[in-house]
């Protein structure tokens, strides 16, 4: 049986599932639950500095965009941090901790960017018994407005200043957790690490507005007729966190940084996916929030079955296995060639790929008046649009030229030697191979 | 005492009233509006779809689909009436697993079709709260009679209104509707659904109704039509019945099954409709089923569907085959009826086992008999009263093109014109295209 322990920047926890700081972590009460429910570690809901509280609105916090059955694929909301005062937190995390020594607990923090600030907080963290801190430079919401969150986050010189303070004033490891709402992820992560952080976590939600009501014109959620951007997360965002995970992972300035992955992780397999793109351990929200704290069950379990038939011990057998194969584009293997090949016993004469090819693609495949699809494989460039588009699974598939073969779309014997653009003729800026 | 399943002879109140209400109940449900989202969200949006070519009138149905998806089903039902006027009792009587259905990929990749007639009844649905959604173009001048009130006539008398002309329809029931009034098993358009409907459609405007008018009697006959109207559009449908050629026809208790089917669907308590202990349905179309369904509904003990081919060559499908089935009836296949003999309660139909020789049906010799207190003929209609002049061909009014007669100002459309399959839906597009043709052919 594989094993999931985790051991990240010195936290140990039973699995690499950690609840996101978030609604789901707010209270002791909701924290039990999770920790009794399985979960590995718990991220606390955003702590702020001494003194009264952030309120949140008092209407809808959340909007969501569903796919077929209702079934939840994003979620916006524009709640704030903890709007419980920071002692109660406090007491509450040390109890939970004491009880649980087993499992990571750790104090996702916010307060005004002033050095006093930081530096009055990071003992009263530290008296919990928390195993480290997650430094919130993330939320695109309410808080930015006021100097924090994300307004931090985009600001690499800030970030840098922030980790620095709680390196030199706190003992505990400290977690940067970035906002996605820039332009290159890079940035933030290198400000991170040169100011001595032990890890960053990402993403935070993206800024979005979920949709717009059409009778009141108001942008949803509509809290009396208005609208304001909230932060939006599920699997819709997925993908966006992956590549700005892989984009850390791969940087030379900040490769072996430990990152814990957050992002639409809604099943084993999409841990499994931010693992091998180097992830120590990976956050979860939304789907505890669609479907309860008993989501933890599939996950270990998919985790460690999967882990068992793939024949990886330990996380770290396949941590960052995906990391050396995420490249540029620039360096794509141009002498790789396939053509899409359809399972006439598989099809059932649909013609998605015929619409989706002849209308916005390359008129590479072929209806006959009985409804057979054939591929063109003269006009065939592999794109995939019918692969995608296709509602069977493994009806069509991309095969493989082989080298000798010749592509008939370009009439080119197909090359087994690999070649990218940055040598490819047609580039103004190849070098002459010497 | 009150009567049960047990009694014999022919009696009314076999069950309860409460029963009889579940029993005669919607036999598809209407979507909800959530199941139905997720209903249409099955559909693929195949390209040139197959459920289109399967449709009798050609419905854009991945559109219909997609625009109940985009929650606007008011507009996918314009997009089914658009094409097919009664799409309403289509949702509900077209045998769409021979159809539609039968025809949608999912069919062929999982055994279970988008449910198309369900979706094209929620949107349907939908619109009947609507105001309607035709209108007429300006006057033509040109007045059309149209003989018949069914399927075909109103599709006709529609589309023929629409275009600008004015309508006169003739119809020797009291009512409208034909056989969505007073042919189709009650369980597939409950609360007036047929009335409702013709209701709706003479909304458009330019239509005028004339009941209890019988081609042929009381001087309306083809000559005077053809003489004062522009055009003439013959939808009279089947009024009569074949008979079984069988010794002891004509004794008590041996019916027309569309008789049965419409007093059931006229009556106005169920309670008070009689129905044998024992009956026997001849035949294997949908009017079989129906009248072998309902008697069962009715409380009838035993109900025997007797067929003399094999179950693939009964017109009815085999979703309502299996109906039947699934209601109790039982289904005799390989037999035909020699003689009805009296017996000591009701009577008996004596039937013979065929076999089928290279497509001759050639009977075995082993008879058996079957107590009947009801015996349902439902072995086909058959034009009445044809008038004179036109061309008919295998028992029907002969038809070219869009439904155009041997007469020149005559068309025909539905089940007593030649061709297409004695369908609802076939019926609708027949009486369509000859309002299309009737109006090229009055306009250039």
């Amino acid at each position: 049986m594989a094993d999931l322990s985790t051991d990240f920047l010195g936290i140990e926890s039973p699995n690499p599932f950690w609840l996101a700081s978030a609604p789901p972590t707010d209270k002791e009460y909701n924290v039990r639950r999770a920790f009794d429910a399985g979960w590995g570690g718990v991220v606390w809901k955003t702590l702020g500095a001494e003194g009264p509280p952030v309120v949140n609105v008092n209407g809808p916090r959340y909007g969501a965009i569903y796919g077929a059955d209702r079934r939840l694929l994003g979620l916006n909301n524009i709640e704030l941090i903890t709007d419980r005062p920071l002692q109660v937190n406090l007491d509450e995390m040390a109890r939970v901790k004491k009880d649980f020594p087993d499992r990571a607990l750790i104090a996702s923090i916010m307060v005004p960017c002033e050095e006093a600030a930081w530096r009055e907080i990071l003992p009263r963290v530290e008296d919990t018994g928390a195993d480290g801190i997650e430094l919130n430079f993330g939320c695109p919401h309410g808080m930015s407005e006021r100097g924090m969150g994300s307004a931090v986050g985009q600001v690499p010189e800030y970030i840098q200043m922030v980790t620095e303070w709680c390196k030199e004033y706190g003992k505990l490891p400290v977690i940067v957790k970035l906002t996605p709402n820039i332009t290159d992820i890079r940035y933030p992560a290198r400000a991170a690490n040169a100011g001595g952080a032990d890890a960053v976590s990402l993403i935070n939600t993206i800024s979005s507005i979920t949709s717009v009501n059409l009778d009141t014109f108001s942008p949803e959620p509509s809290i009396d007729g208005k609208g304001s951007h909230g932060g939006y997360c599920g699997p819709a965002v997925k993908p966006i966190a992956l590549n700005m995970v892989a984009e850390i992972a791969r940087d030379p300035e900040t490769k072996g940084l430990p990152i814990s992955g957050i992002g639409g992780i809604n099943t084993w397999r999409d841990a499994a996916e931010y693992i091998a793109l180097g992830c120590g351990t990976v956050q979860v929200c939304t789907a505890a929030m669609t479907y309860g704290f008993k989501i933890i069950d599939e996950m270990t379990a998919g985790l460690a079955r999967w882990m068992d038939e793939a024949g990886h011990e330990t996380l770290a057998d396949f941590q960052g296995r995906a990391v050396p194969n995420v490249t540029d584009w620039q360096y794509l293997n141009l002498n790789y060639i396939a053509k899409a090949r359809i399972d006439q016993a598989a099809c059932i004469k649909c013609g998605r790929c015929y619409a989706a090819c002849e209308d916005t693609s390359h008129q590479a495949i072929s209806m006959s008046s009985d409804r057979v699809f054939e591929v063109i494989d003269e006009e065939c460039v592999a794109c995939n649009l019918c692969v995608d588009v296709c509602p069977v699974e493994d009806c069509i598939t991309m095969v493989e030229l082989q080298p000798g073969e010749v592509d008939p779309r370009t009439g080119k014997t197909v090359k087994k030697e690999y070649a990218n653009w940055t040598t490819h003729p047609n580039n103004p800026g190849a070098q002459a191979a010497e | 005492m009150g009567n049960s399943v047990f009694t014999p002879g022919v009696v009314s109140g076999r069950l309860p009233a409460d029963e009889l209400r579940q029993n005669f109940a919607d036999l598809h449900p209407p979507l909800e509006a959530h199941e139905a989202a997720v209903a249409a969200d099955r559909c693929y949006f195949c390209y040139d779809a197959p459920c289109i070519t399967a449709c009798p009138t050609a419905i854009d149905i991945p559109l219909f689909i997609r625009q109940i998806q985009s929650g606007q089903p008011e507009a996918a039902a314009k997009t089914i009436l658009d094409q097919n006027i009664l799409g309403g009792m289509c949702a509900r009587v077209c045998p769409t697993e021979t159809l539609c259905e039968e025809a949608c990929v999912r069919e062929a990749a999982e055994g279970k079709p988008v449910e198309i007639g369900r979706l094209q009844r929620f949107a349907t649905d939908a619109m009947m709260e609507e105001a309607h959604p035709f209108t007429r173009a300006a006057e033509t001048g040109k007045r059309i009679a149209v003989v018949g009130a069914g399927p075909a006539g109103l599709a006709c008398a529609h589309r023929l209104a629409m275009h600008g002309h004015s309508v006169v329809m003739f119809d020797a029931r009291p009512k409208p509707g034909g056989l969505n009034e007073y042919g189709i098993a009650s369980y597939k358009t409950v609360g007036g659904f047929a009335q409702k409907e013709v209701a709706w459609l003479l909304q458009i405007g330019g239509i005028e109704m004339r009941y209890e008018s019988v081609l042929g009697a009381d001087g309306l006959t083809l000559e005077s039509l053809t003489g004062e109207y522009d055009a003439v559009f013959l939808g009279v449908g089947l009024g009569g019945v074949n008979s079984l050629r069988a010794a002891g026809e004509d004794r008590d208790g041996v019916l027309d099954a569309v008789s049965f089917i419409a007093d059931l669907r006229q009556v106005g308590d169920l309670e008070g409709l009689p129905v044998g202990r024992n009956v026997v349905v001849i035949g294997g179309g949908m009017t079989a089923v129906d009248a072998a369904v309902q008697s069962k509904l009715l409380g009838a003990e035993t109900v025997t569907i007797v067929y003399r081919r094999d179950r693939d060559r009964m017109s009815a499908s085999r979703f309502e085959q299996d109906l039947a089935a699934s209601k109790g009836v039982r289904i005799i296949t390989h037999a035909q009826p020699l003689a009805v003999h009296d017996a000591e309660e009701g009577n008996e139909v004596e039937f013979e086992y065929t076999e089928e020789d290279g497509g001759a049906l050639k009977p075995t010799g082993e008879k058996f008999r079957l107590p009947a207190d009801q015996v349902f003929k439902a072995i086909g209609q058959a034009l009445d009263g044809v008038p004179d002049g036109l061309e008919l061909t295998g028992g029907k009014i002969a038809v070219t093109g869009a439904g155009r007669t041997s007469l020149r100002k005559v068309w025909a459309g539905g089940d007593c014109a030649s061709g297409g399959d004695d369908l609802t839906v076939t019926a609708v597009a027949e009486g369509r295209d000859a309002a299309e043709d009737i109006h090229q052919t009055l306009m250039s």
